[in-house]
């Protein structure tokens, strides 16, 4: 298949008419509340409990009627309570739970090949062709992130290189050697794995052939992408997805990387208030939940997913009448509250990312009763040998972060790389807090 | 021109920081002539008079250090009540405004150093030179 020069993988669904979409929704919705109330017992006891029959869901707006499904909920069922197709399963992945349980999400046949289907047209998407080489850098195995991402580029016909994470040495010698033109990782991987190929005095533009990355799996920002871009010289296209909900290419970005269209025929999203439950208007933050469209061996209604976005309802000039949601600005689980406000890291990390003398890492550590210190790197090159340079950076750095958190922190400059930088998801928070 | 490379190095507050410093120069065959630290809280920064700067600072940036190079005035002044206040005093008059400054005794009772951080370097140097004060180069600081 000659993907060259491509704008569109399947045109005619990624710029379906609005209605034509929401009748398509409609239809896959009502198939898929039928066959969970028949197939799945969590789902059947759920209607039981409200008395709500399936037939009742007559338009998209019925939605509200469904019941939520929570992480909790998918722990509850672990390990197959949530299968709508014991027989037609094939793959089985978890989704990485940092206490207790994992989820363990079921794919059949139809499943593995739909997400490679988001995979390849969010690829094309970007301006990617058969002709590129694409080094997948995500860990491969439970986690969805690698498989689906490599299942979605073979199905363009590029070649796929299987690198996993890690192994930085590694990572070089397969992009020199296999002259890589575009990767898949985490943020803080690639800001890593800038730093490395700096120390090793290679510059991307000129030894490498390096051209695009698709960067997710962990929320990130608009500054940590302009660092990314700039380290190594290339566009950076942000990726959303949840193994929940297939992993990879649940949302992406296209050429003009100005939020991410979120697959609608396959996903029916919405926005709610983390507390209330209730529904945000279009453009104001809130809780992505998401229903499941075409999911055969694992169908989920309402996912809270606890990721904090807004949609963005102004229609693309690229053409796909699917709908755009603002990268992620936090995880309803990550909210931290310090001396009573809510706060989430990532303003912390847009603030640091957006002061050009201080480096890549930082820690934001909580101790005793309540107290913050943000621990930042100094930039490289910025030391200007004056205590008072320091100091001024050091207030300059806790006057801009009480902007934005309300809250003043205690902040400490620290020697570049000497805060850890993860290989896989970073670790930004630690909480000492004997509350 | 008449002024000396002090080597400055960015410090934190931690236990070892300062003897990863002097290691990393006595592995580099660098003599400390002088050294000073100027802290803030967690951080601080570490100035350094050596004899071979640059191997200094390539010795500190190889262990990863923030490393900086700054100039400085020394002037020669006589160990002697008043010798220090002649000095401030002229500075003073010429509204030239001293960011840090700290000395030593090369001979006692007889002669001292006084290292002077000033933005403004070739303005103090006008003034002090104009009032026939010595300021010593690299070269000559070395050997005192």
């Amino acid at each position: 298949m000659n993907a060259r020069n491509r704008r569109f993988w399947d045109r005619e669904i990624e710029t379906l008419k609005r209605r034509a979409l929401e009748q398509l929704q409609l239809k896959r919705l009502q198939d898929t509340v039928r066959r969970v109330a028949k197939r799945v017992p969590f789902y059947e006891q759920k209607f039981a409990e409200s008395g709500l029959k399936p037939g009742a869901i007559r338009s998209v707006a019925d939605l509200h009627r469904l019941p939520f499904t929570t992480s909790a909920d998918l722990r509850a069922t672990y390990p197959a309570g949530m299968v709508a197709t014991p027989d037609k399963v094939m793959r089985l992945h978890t989704s990485s739970g940092t206490t207790g349980k994992p989820k363990a999400i079921f794919f059949s046949r139809r499943d593995i090949d739909n997400s490679a289907e988001l995979i390849a047209r969010s690829l094309i998407m970007t301006g990617t062709t058969d002709e590129d080489v694409l080094q997948n850098m995500m860990t491969y195995g439970l986690f969805t992130g690698a498989l689906v991402m490599h299942y979605g580029a073979e199905k363009i016909g590029m070649l796929v290189i299987p690198a996993g994470p890690g192994n930085s040495e590694k990572q070089l010698l397969l992009m020199q050697d296999f002259r890589s033109t575009v990767f898949h990782t985490t943020p803080s991987y690639a800001l890593y794995f800038a730093d490395f190929l700096e120390k090793h005095g290679i510059d991307p533009r000129q030894h490498l052939a390096l051209r695009k990355g698709f960067v997710g799996a962990e929320p990130y920002t608009e500054e940590t992408r302009r660092k990314i871009e700039q380290a190594y010289g290339i566009d950076i296209y942000n990726s959303y997805g949840l193994s929940e909900m297939n992993g990879p290419g649940v949302a992406f970005e296209c050429e003009h990387k100005d939020g991410m269209h979120l697959w609608e025929d396959h996903f029916l999203m919405e926005i709610v208030d983390p507390k209330t439950s209730e529904p945000v208007p279009d453009g104001r933050p809130g809780e992505l939940v998401l229903t499941t469209l075409c999911r055969e061996a694992m169908p989920i209604l309402r996912y809270r997913t606890r990721d904090i976005t807004a949609i963005l309802p102004e229609p693309c000039t690229c053409g796909r009448t699917h709908r755009r949601i603002q990268r992620i600005t936090g995880r309803s689980d990550d909210m931290l509250i310090v001396r009573g406000v809510n706060l989430y890291p990532q303003q912390i990390e847009r603030v640091l990312m957006g002061i050009p003398e201080l480096g890549r890492n930082y820690l934001i550590e909580l101790e005793g009763l309540d107290e913050m210190t943000v621990k930042v790197e100094l930039g490289e090159g910025s030391f200007t040998g004056k205590v008072e340079q320091l100091v001024s950076l050091q207030n300059h750095v806790i006057e801009r972060l009480r902007a934005e958190i309300l809250t003043k922190p205690k902040v400490e400059l620290v020697a570049p790389g000497s805060l850890p930088a993860s290989e896989g998801k970073a670790k930004r928070v630690i909480d000492h807090r004997k509350l | 021109m008449n002024a000396v490379k002090l080597v400055t190095v960015f410090g934190e507050n931690r236990l070892g920081w300062m003897a990863r410093i002097t290691r990393a120069l006595a592995d580099a065959g660098v003599n400390i002539r002088w050294v000073t630290i100027a802290t803030s809280g967690a951080f601080g920064v570490i100035k350094l008079l050596v004899d071979k700067s640059n191997d200094a600072v390539r010795a500190l940036q190889k262990e990863g250090f923030p490393v900086s190079l700054l100039d400085v005035l020394a002037v020669e002044v006589a160990d002697k009540p008043g010798a220090l206040h002649s000095i401030t005093e002229l500075l003073a008059k010429h509204r030239i405004n001293v960011e840090n400054s700290s000395g030593f005794v090369t001979q006692t009772h007889q002669k001292a150093v006084l290292l002077l951080e000033i933005t403004d370097l070739d303005h103090a140097r006008e003034a002090l030179t104009k009032h026939g004060l010595h300021l010593l180069s690299q070269e000559e600081v070395l050997v005192i």
